[in-house]
């Protein structure tokens, strides 16, 4: 491209205005990038979750447990290969501040149907063999530096009072939406620890077959539909999507607020450019009458634009994708918030658009110029 | 044939709905090698004649032959290769791009060209070289004088070694000192590189420096 | 003698484009402040400006929500009967021991949502204070009655009056529809406790929420409800407790709002820059001319940080104007603290709008005042020559 001189000290001419310009498409794009981050881990949490395993909870609500005896009843039902149970024990770690998910579990029907948790051999026979033991994610240990074979305090919010673990196995997950900061124990400590004033949270179920799913549920929720504690099941994929749509409406927000970064800042580009170009009219000219023909002004001045929007952008979008690599401090919130390739390859290509777009109408004002005006003007 | 053919050249500017007769009927032969001089009062149609020469511009009628191309029958794309390749403007107010440097904007049009970056590179150098501005190649505009400049313009003009130059008031914008600079050039071209040039220009003592001096007054072309 | 306004207005009607288009940028940004501003308005009434500080909130010791809690009836009429529990005007104490689950329920936009069931005593509506029933009635006692919040009606499935809602097993009545100043009881269901009661939770209410007979004296409650060994509790100022429920969720919407805001402003300003620069250099030598007339640098610095900040008013009214539908619109997520539907209304309100317009005044000063400098400071001569 031997036009890319011409093209780059054009750029440079006013060196304050391609700055601000580039800086001001730089800003745009790094806030476009992470709120899309924002949607996309959102949406990703919905990604996680099996066809072949069911969650069956209370019909009222996740926060109502439900009777022990269910156990028994769900691993009889046709299609069910086996089940586990959970519950949910949302005490705090120091402060609340440093949040984190703890499980009350079945322990050894749970491991068994979760084997993408990837825990040592070693690690996991003392995890099941001793009664206080307690299961953390690899994550979780970093974050707050624990040991192997440390103890743990919790405070007990439902279940008041401290509770100590110690840490036996550590687990990194194969598939990383799995999510590596949470925390499991054996539901018996729990159990003993409230005298036996305590029922399952809620049941998991795996299939034989996944195809069997519809009719499994079907049949799990009129087993117990006139029951006092009447369930809901549904795939484990459906029961995650389900806590997406808890964060209501601020997908749209995020997305309606990137729309109009995006627009405000294509005024800003169309702006600069259009002003670059009326200043070079002269200019373009004088290069018509050198021979140069009208489609290549016309690409000349729209790579010009590209070339600013390219720059900023990519300084935006990669500013964002660095400051929320991995382990940044927003993961905490929103498990496995960070910039995605795509999301990376959707900005990119959204400065590029901006470019043309915004380069569009300086370009073909280049290319249609009537020389003759132009130079009389000029000379 | 001739170098340059113009035939009964007509031209006539629409402002709104008023007409305003430039030339009519103009006829001009010029040999290869020619040096010419037009002059005339303000407004006469002089640097017209030189857009519809370079191909910037159609007539109202007639024809125009440049180096046995018909320019007035050729298409906008055409014409500006073609202008490209046969064409050296020079400008009164010599137009450098002030983003480059004297060089680099002697090698703009060989940019149109398929010509290797060494190849360019050996070009502008003999153009610098022959208008004499080789010591000032990497300038700006803003640092060379008016006199430099037009230097530069003139080699830019020549660099792709075209058939035919035209100059719009060459030394309109200069010092007594510089333009006769300029002129001593142009006559060399013509002289020493046989060039062929046509010069617009309302001095006379500018005008007197071509073989011949035409004048266009009132749409006449006269010897 | 100041430069005549006139010449600016007819200046940025020379340049249409340019003036449109920056104030079109300046209106986007001035939009999104205005609307995230808005937005914060609203979920402030929400999350920090619910409940009082007359009012004092008791749970069981360590629970750190209400759902989480248990406080047996016995403590409950305890607490009632301290000295410290204001009274009504029929001389029963101002205390509501409440209880307190969260169900789900499918929004009618699609998706899920954990709705708080508040089951609530007598007193309720007194200790709260600005909750008003907006439609239908009050509950009755005894029935299996529901009052809904404002901001769950319409966008929940069956929350109209007469309508039934179903849940724990049993079928409710929708008799009214209340609001609370915008708070998040807005977005609760309520119904008698004594009703909840037996259905969900066994004998226990979740929480006791009275009015302090002097509210300067809440250290001293604190501590004789927190100290005494029979009662297991942990004392709370009302407003106090909900403002730290949110306190997270607070944050990452200011946070949010402003970072948005602020950045869109940066990128506003840069275009306010390069616009009036631009201008500028074009009109050099008509600058020129009002120099050598007689006006003073100082004169044309003030007329162009003028134009720039007219430009930048023409955006920030056209801003305000983008902004006027989403006045009351409801958004909502999940407060996760305690787990449960927060919705609350964008809030334009003049004061605003105001904070809008003078927003963008600021983005056209700092935009315009490089430049304006820059005109002021040209040499006359180099302005004529180019014209």
């Amino acid at each position: 491209m031997k036009f890319i001189r011409l093209i780059w000290v054009n750029l440079w001419r006013n060196k304050l205005r391609t700055i601000l310009t580039v800086l001001s498409v730089m800003v745009a794009l790094f806030l476009f990038t992470t709120l899309r981050s924002v949607v996309t881990a959102l949406e990703g949490v919905s990604e996680v979750g099996s066809e072949v395993r069911l969650v069956t909870r209370s019909s009222t609500g996740i926060t109502f447990p439900l009777p022990q005896s269910y156990f028994e009843r769900l691993k009889a039902q046709d299609g069910v290969r086996s089940v586990t149970w959970a519950n949910w024990f949302g005490g705090v770690y120091i402060d609340e501040s440093n949040f984190f998910a703890q499980f009350a579990i079945d322990q050894e029907t749970y491991l068994a149907m979760y084997p993408e948790m990837a825990i040592p051999d070693d690690q996991r026979q003392a995890f099941l063999s001793e009664r206080t033991a307690a299961l953390v994610g690899r994550g979780l240990m970093e974050r707050f530096g624990w040991e192997l074979n440390q103890n743990v305090t919790l405070q007990g919010a439902i279940f008041p009072g401290d509770w100590t673990f110690t840490i036996r196995a550590v687990f990194e997950p194969d598939d990383p939406s799995f999510g590596d900061q949470q925390f499991f124990f054996h539901y018996d400590y729990l159990y003993e620890g409230v005298n036996g004033n305590m029922i399952p949270g809620w049941y998991i179920v795996q299939l034989e077959d996944p195809e069997a799913a519809p009719a499994v549920i079907e049949n799990i929720d009129r087993l117990f539909e006139n029951s006092s504690n009447p369930t809901k099941t549904e795939t484990e994929k459906a029961f995650n999507t389900g806590f997406v749509t808890m964060w209501g409406n601020i997908g749209f927000l995020v997305k309606a607020i990137g729309t109009a970064v995006f627009f405000a800042i294509l005024l800003i580009a169309a702006n600069t450019m259009m002003m670059a170009g009326r200043e070079r009219i002269g200019e373009n000219a004088v290069l018509k009458t050198l021979g140069f023909q009208d489609g290549l002004l016309f690409r000349l001045v729209l790579v010009e634009s590209v070339l600013i929007t390219a720059i900023g952008g990519a300084l935006g979008v990669f500013g964002s994708k660095f400051m929320f690599g991995p382990g940044n401090p927003v993961n905490n919130f929103i498990q496995g918030f960070q910039v995605e390739w795509s999301t990376v390859i959707l900005g990119l290509t959204m400065a590029t658009l901006l470019g043309v777009v915004s380069g569009i109408v300086p370009a073909w004002q280049a290319m249609k110029l009537p020389v003759i005006q132009a130079l009389r003007r000029v000379a | 044939m001739a170098l340059v053919e113009i035939k009964d050249l007509t031209k006539v500017f629409y402002r709104d709905s008023q007409q305003i007769p430039v030339f009519d009927g103009v006829n001009l032969e010029m040999e290869p090698g020619e040096f010419l001089s037009l002059m005339g009062p303000s407004g006469s149609g002089k640097s017209t004649l030189l857009h519809l020469l370079a191909g910037l511009d159609q007539p109202t009628s007639g024809q125009i032959s440049v180096g046995g191309a018909n320019v007035t029958g050729m298409k906008r794309r055409q014409l500006a290769a073609w202008r490209a390749q046969h064409i050296g403007f020079v400008f009164q107010f010599y137009n450098l791009l002030p983003v480059l440097t004297a060089a680099q904007n002697v090698e703009l049009p060989l940019l149109l060209t398929s010509l290797s970056s060494s190849e360019r590179h050996d070009h502008v150098k003999m153009a610098l070289d022959i208008v004499r501005l080789s010591d000032r190649s990497d300038h700006y505009p803003r640092q060379l004088s008016g006199g430099q400049e037009q230097r530069a313009g003139i080699a830019r003009a020549i660099v792709s070694d075209p058939t035919i130059i035209l100059a719009d008031e060459p030394t309109g914008d200069l010092d007594a000192k510089s333009a006769e600079e300029i002129l001593e050039l142009l006559k060399r071209l013509n002289e020493e590189l046989n060039k062929t040039i046509l010069m617009v220009t309302h001095d006379a003592h500018a005008a007197e420096k071509a073989h011949a001096v035409m004048h266009l007054d009132k749409g006449v072309l006269s010897r | 003698m100041k430069i005549p306004v006139v010449y600016n207005l007819r200046s940025l009607k020379e340049r249409p484009v340019s003036t449109l288009t920056t104030a079109a940028g300046m209106a986007l940004v001035v939009a999104v402040f205005v609307a995230m501003m808005a937005l914060a308005n609203g979920f402030r009434a929400a999350l920090v400006k619910s409940g009082s500080s007359d009012n004092v909130l008791v749970l069981r010791k360590g629970a750190n929500t209400e759902m989480y809690s248990g406080i047996a009836r016995g403590t409950a009429s305890t607490i009632a009967g301290m000295p410290f529990v204001a009274r009504g005007p029929d001389n029963q104490p101002l205390s509501s021991p409440e209880v307190f689950v969260v169900i789900g329920v499918d929004r009618l936009t699609g998706g899920m949502a954990n709705l708080v069931v508040r089951g609530v005593s007598p007193q309720a509506m007194q200790v709260r204070q600005g909750i008003e029933i907006v439609a239908g009635r009050d509950l009755r006692s005894g029935a299996s009655e529901i009052l809904v919040g404002e901001k769950i009606v319409d966008r929940f499935a069956n929350t109209g009056i007469g309508e039934t809602l179903s849940f724990g097993g049993r079928d409710w009545t929708v008799v009214g529809h209340f609001s609370a100043r915008g708070s998040a009881f807005e977005s609760e269901i309520w119904a008698e406790n004594e009703q909840v009661m037996p259905v969900f939770r066994g004998e226990v209410f979740q929480s006791v929420t009275f009015r302090m007979t002097d509210p300067a004296s809440f250290e001293g409650v604190k501590q004789q409800l927190e100290e005494d060994p029979r009662l297991f509790l942990d004392v709370y100022r009302e407003n106090e407790f909900y403002q730290n429920q949110s306190a997270i969720l607070t944050f990452i919407l200011n946070f949010i709002a402003v970072f948005i805001a602020g950045v869109m402003a940066i990128g506003a300003v840069f275009g306010a820059i390069n616009t009036m620069y631009a201008a500028v250099s074009s009109r050099a030598p008509e600058i020129a001319v009002l120099l050598t007339l007689g006006f003073k640098p100082g004169n044309v610095l003030s007329s162009f940080l003028i134009e720039a900040v007219l430009i930048a008013l023409i955006g920030g009214a056209m801003g305000c104007i983008l902004t006027l539908p989403i006045n009351g619109l409801v958004t909502s997520t999940t407060n996760w603290n305690s787990f449960s539907e927060v919705a609350f209304a964008f809030r334009v309100t003049p004061v605003l709008l105001l904070t809008g317009m003078i927003f963008a005044a600021t983005m056209g000063f700092l935009g315009g005042f490089l430049p304006a400098l820059k005109a002021a400071r040209q040499p006359v001569v180099v302005a004529l020559r180019q014209g």
